[in-house]
């Protein structure tokens, strides 16, 4: 933590990240206005001190939506990560343990599913099951997991032949206590570097799919489907799909920004 | 570079092939709403629907069917799109061409504005030009391409500036200034994003290679820095960059379908997205497909180049 504190760009990361969890905790009561209330004698308007951050189309307040909308967007990215992660690394580690032909089937396997791009599969799944912010959800952390498999399989395979292995294995310990006990502990470390860069893309997968009218729906105010709603009238008010989309930004560095900094930190190697 | 790494990655892209067409397939088998009920519509009786079925081949077994499909394929025989009325290899044939256009047009850019761009930042660490790179770099990978392309259209083609057209397709047959032009703003905007992506990547690899021994000695010896840069650390950066280049064509394939729904540009990404929206099964699996084979023949160019690039690569 203190590591992270003297880290340039931890500290930008962490301060973005900040802002981004006070709005997903205190949003809704940070709100100056009800998201979904119409203001018809203020519609499209641009920053004013009535309304910060402009009004939409029905002259709902921007900056209220987006105080909202955090949840919907941020949670999401969270969600599809834990669970894309959660899934990906058992299935890496199975792979990295088992070895011999379990870990070749499994990896072959993982190849194809790693040569369809993300978008395109998460589309595919959300078309099967159906658009909703849920299953938008369940498309994003399925097509996450084999990424993760990947590197959670890689770290298995790194500390397997490292001496603190070897020495349990020559001192006679269970093939449990191994994995549990000496192998877990030391493939946490890039699996968690690696989910914290993920949640940025996954929250832009998320608002891509929220655009495309595949993920959350009206009138919910996910940050995507916003930008989707204000293009028809996006010549008149620019605001409605700038603000939104430097949210989606901010939420998106900020993971970005923090992901790196611990990489830089839990690797040693690595730092200059 | 010897024939039998070649010929094990090649059977290792078929293989990643043969895994993505049975997955394709079994998405596709659990649709909502089989074949015969999209092409006769939901007033269709019974008998029509099991005789229509039974004509389709929808009755057999999934394996049977999988085989059958698999083979077709194969023979460049790849069905009727349900939508549009034409031969699968026809309508993604076309689309292919166009978006095969905004990628390379793409990748170009990329090549030229980004290598120097980390070239620079690699050679000026720590002043104002690498903090300004370092920032955009950051800023680009942060923004998602749906926003960037929204943001350009409304400042660029807009009513009150309107220098590029807000989306469309001119044939490059009928006009070749048309089709440029409105390529531009479909390709800053997958530019955009790659650039942020590959310039960190070529900083960190050539601030590597310039912290080096033998681009101390070749300094020692007395080259310019010119010769230092261009000769001796280029090169040995060039080989990961490459490596970055190629995993990016998956962001570039995923970014050419959200800039092509933006920009109504009809290509292979418009027509993944209509066809999901209209359920045209033989077009999404085909499409589907040809995207992967894309991807995973870019990743083998790309182990080709660096072999070429970097005669340190073992082929294992």
């Amino acid at each position: 933590m203190r590591d992270l504190l003297r880290h340039p760009t931890g500290v930008v990361g962490a301060s973005l990240l900040l802002v981004i969890f006070l709005a997903v905790v205190a949003g809704p009561s940070l709100a100056p206005y009800d998201p979904q209330s119409f203001h018809p004698q203020a519609r499209l308007q641009g920053p004013s001190a009535t309304f910060w951050l402009g009004t939409d189309q029905f002259g709902r307040d921007v900056l209220s939506r987006i105080l909202h909308g955090a949840r919907a967007t941020v949670l999401f990215g969270l969600g599809a990560t834990l669970a894309g992660v959660s899934v990906g690394a058992l299935i890496g580690i199975t792979a990295g343990v088992a070895g011999r032909w379990i870990d070749s089937l499994i990896m072959r396997l993982l190849d194809g599913m790693l040569a369809v791009p993300d978008l395109l599969f998460t589309l595919l799944i959300v078309t099967v099951i159906g658009s909703s912010t849920g299953n938008a959800m369940l498309a994003v952390a399925v097509a996450f997991s084999p990424g993760m498999a990947r590197i959670a399989r890689s770290a298995v395979l790194s500390v397997r032949t490292r001496d603190f292995v070897q020495a349990a294995i020559a001192r006679g310990e269970s093939r449990a206590y191994i994995i549990g006990a000496e192998v877990l502990p030391n493939t946490i470390g890039p699996v968690i570097v690696e989910a914290s860069i993920r949640v940025s893309f996954a929250i832009m997968l998320g608002a891509t799919l929220g655009f495309l009218g595949l993920g959350a729906q009206p009138p919910s105010t996910e940050w995507g489907l916003m930008i989707a709603e204000a293009r028809q009238f996006m010549f008149r008010n620019p605001w409605c799909v700038a603000a939104p989309g430097l949210a989606i930004a901010i939420a998106a560095l900020g993971f970005n920004l923090f992901g790196d900094a611990l990489r830089d930190i839990l690797d040693p190697r690595g730092r200059r | 570079m010897n024939a039998a790494y070649f010929v094990r990655r090649l059977v290792a892209v078929l293989l990643v092939l043969l895994t993505v067409s049975l997955a394709v397939f079994v998405i596709t088998m659990i649709l909502p709403g089989n074949a015969a009920v999209m092409i006769l519509g939901e007033y269709a009786t019974e008998d029509q629907l099991r005789a229509l079925s039974e004509e389709l081949g929808l009755d057999r077994p999934w394996h049977v069917q999988y085989l059958g499909w698999l083979g077709g394929m194969l023979a460049g025989d790849w069905g009727m799109s349900m939508r549009l009325s034409l031969p699968v290899t026809t309508v993604i044939g076309e689309a292919f061409w166009r978006s095969a256009a905004l990628a390379a047009g793409a990748l170009a850019t990329v090549s030229i504005i980004a290598i120097p761009l980390g070239v620079a930042a690699a050679m000026r660490r720590g002043t104002g030009l690498d903090l300004g790179i370092g920032l955009f770099a950051y800023l680009g990978t942060a923004v998602p391409e749906f926003v960037t392309a929204t943001l350009l259209l409304i400042f660029l083609a807009g009513p009150s500036s309107g220098l590029f057209p807000a989306g469309g397709y001119i044939p490059a047959d009928k006009s070749l200034p048309g089709f440029l032009y409105h390529m531009v703003l479909p390709v800053a905007t997958l530019s955009l994003i790659l650039t942020a992506h590959i310039v960190r990547q070529v900083r960190s690899e050539m601030s590597d290679v310039l912290g080096s021994d033998y681009v101390r000695a070749a300094r020692l010896k007395g080259l310019s820095e010119r010769e230092v840069i261009l000769r001796h650390a280029l090169p040995n950066a060039l080989a990961p960059a490459v490596a970055v280049i190629s995993l990016d064509v998956g962001y570039l394939l995923g970014g050419i379908l959200v800039v092509e729904e933006v920009f109504a540009w009809p290509g292979l990404g418009r027509l993944i997205i209509y066809a999901l929206q209209n359920r045209d099964l033989p077009v999404i699996q085909a499409a589907t497909l040809t995207l992967a084979a894309t991807y995973a023949l870019s990743n083998l160019v790309s182990d080709i180049v660096i072999a070429v690039l970097d005669p340190r690569v073992r082929y294992a």
